[in-house]
């Protein structure tokens, strides 16, 4: 029955390529992007099924496989916080990686033990008959797999604070880094050299644990605050990843589904780099915010200036316009529900209420828009940095809700701070600016914020949720 | 055959670059787990190196935590993702 299928299993690969496509395509508006998602789940059930229709294919192992991941992936989906999510993305991420990884090692184990001639002729027609190729494709998805799996694993900790979010530094990190580069690429070009080599299957075993090695000394340097490139860019590297693999087994559909993904996880990663003025190579390598840098005599000075809720309550009530600044802190605090009730009380009273986001607040790319549409903020009033700054002077409250860097006028400012020439809110031009924050400390970047002492700025010490139910407490009595 | 793969290789990369490319930040985050799902179709691969009788127990062993593994990243990311977007939803259906 099966035998006449074998034709069209390719056909099978082309429609689920072009519902990735069109998926993918959805997901570019708000109103498509559901049903986007579900189409692009459709291609992936029929190539799915596409692939279980090649002969000869044994199942009991595959349902077991499947079944134990299908229950893992729908648990932790339903289970995780929306405020989680970072991580959770991280480490889904992170078993595509593995997955990739473990293809390779199965495929280069069939390859070595059967030998190439044999190998190819389980690929059926058109294997390509060149050892060097296959040996490359192998070795090749070995390393991105396992960058991929130990990298994303190691964002995922940081992530979830089991380790520490501050980059980890250590003298002459980027030479040993450099070094198990060279180690891992010299032994690609080995295996592609002489891929029957007695040594070959150590080699391979160098280029898998090599590759975990990079996933974690790459992550590892890299702050909190710079997270957001570093998951899409891990992202990238997964779909890089399922296409190599797709060139071992002379696939088409797992190249162009990992081409697809491999590109919109360089975009991303540009945007990501781009909303904070720095290179790729500057977020990767630079270990950022690994100092609290000193601020230049006369950039920070005088006397942050705390407020009570009490009179935050006065000055807001009597105010216009606000602008919620909403930064990570927001996250950790989850006050996102109690914030959207604070900005509908604000509304009540007349005021005109914004939401400005920076594109890299919080620990991923739109990981603010994410809550606020959990806490069912409108998104009408979403804005974005470049539409809110140019009337920031007409606004009468800024509030910013667990944000730091990225309102931090040193930007602009101070040419020898660090985040010098980045985008960011300019709220110090509000008329009044209210910081919601649990203490002085300086933001995940290290960066002294000479916002917090400015004459229009007032502190609204202590957790964001009790802070912000406090003033909703002020609003409801006075209502 | 290797020629036209590469052909298809290069030609969705540039393809994904323009689908991407346009996509509002407020859809970021669910893009990035939407695509992130697509990248579980090294599933295919995963299948294959199982259920091809050709390798022996260590190949079977590799393959099924490759299917699980896959699996994870596929059922996991779609429906994250259709949670997130679900959210989105709710109030564009009135504004929109």
């Amino acid at each position: 029955m099966t035998e006449i299928l074998q034709p069209f299993i390719n056909y099978f690969y082309i429609v689920a390529s072009v519902f990735f496509i069109v998926g993918l395509k959805m997901l570019n508006h708000a109103s498509t992007a559901r049903r986007g998602n579900v189409v692009s789940g459709i291609g992936m059930l029929i190539a799915v099924i596409a692939t279980c229709l090649y002969t000869g294919m044994e199942f009991h192992w595959i349902i077991v496989g499947c079944l134990i991941g299908a229950a893992i992936g729908a648990v932790a989906s339903y289970a995780v916080k929306m405020t989680a999510m970072p991580e959770m993305v991280g480490l889904f991420n992170g078993f595509g990686g593995l997955a990739s990884l473990m293809v390779s090692w199965a495929e280069f184990h069939k390859w070595h033990d059967m030998g190439w001639t044999e190998y190819y002729a389980t690929l059926g027609t058109g294997a390509p008959d060149s050892t060097a190729f296959t040996a490359f494709a192998i070795a090749f998805t070995a390393l991105v797999g396992a960058v991929t799996f130990s990298g994303s694993l190691v964002a995922y900790l940081k992530l979830s604070e089991r380790i520490t979010g501050k980059p980890i530094l250590f003298a002459g990190q980027q030479i040993v880094n450099g070094l198990i580069l060279v180690v891992a690429l010299g032994a690609i070009t080995y295996l592609c050299i002489a891929p029957e080599a007695s040594v070959a299957y150590t080699v391979f075993t160098v280029i898998m644990v090599t590759g975990l090695i990079i996933g974690v000394t790459s992550v590892i340097p890299i702050g909190g605050a710079d997270m957001p490139v570093v998951i899409s860019l891990l992202n990238s590297y997964s779909g890089i990843a399922a296409a190599a693999a797709g060139f071992i087994i002379l696939n088409n559909v797992l190249i162009v589904a990992g081409a697809l993904v491999g590109a919109s996880g360089i975009i991303l990663t540009k945007i990501m780099c781009k909303a904070m003025n720095r290179s790729l190579a500057n977020v990767l390598f630079s270990g950022f915010g690994s100092t609290t840098t000193t601020a230049k005599a006369g950039a920070v000075q005088g006397e942050a200036k705390p407020i009570s809720a009490d009179d935050a309550f006065y000055i807001l009530e009597a105010a216009r316009s606000v602008v919620v600044v909403p930064g990570y802190g927001m996250a950790v605090a989850q006050a996102q529900h109690v914030v959207r009730e604070l900005g509908e009380l604000l509304a009540k009273n007349g005021c005109d209420v914004k939401y400005a986001i920076h594109p890299v607040a919080g620990r991923m790319p739109g990981h603010m828009n994410v809550l606020l549409a959990e806490a069912n903020v409108p998104y009408e009033q979403l804005v974005e940095p470049p539409d809110v700054n140019p009337v920031m002077a007409t606004v009468d409250v800024a509030i910013v809700i667990g944000a730091n860097d990225v309102v931090n006028p040193a930007a602009r400012e101070d040419e020898t701070s660090p985040i010098y020439g980045m985008p960011i809110i300019n709220v110090d031009e509000a008329k009044t600016c209210f910081v919601l924050k649990r203490s002085m400390a300086s933001g995940f970047a290290g960066v002294e914020n000479p916002l917090f002492f400015k004459d229009n700025t007032r502190m609204l010490f202590g957790d964001a949720k009790a802070s912000v139910t406090a003033l909703v407490g002020q609003f409801k009595d006075a209502g | 055959m290797l020629g036209l793969l590469f052909f298809v290789f290069v030609l969705a990369i540039f393809l994904g670059v323009e689908l991407i490319s346009k996509v509002p930040s407020q859809l970021h985050t669910p893009l990035m787990s939407g695509s992130n799902a697509i990248s579980g179709i090294t599933i295919v691969g995963a299948l294959v190196a199982t259920g091809q009788p050709h390798g022996g127990t260590l190949v079977t062993v590799l393959g099924v935590i490759a299917v699980a593994a896959a699996m994870i990243n596929v059922v996991g990311g779609y429906l994250v993702t259709d949670r997130m977007l679900a959210m989105f939803k709710r109030k564009d259906g009135g504004s929109k």
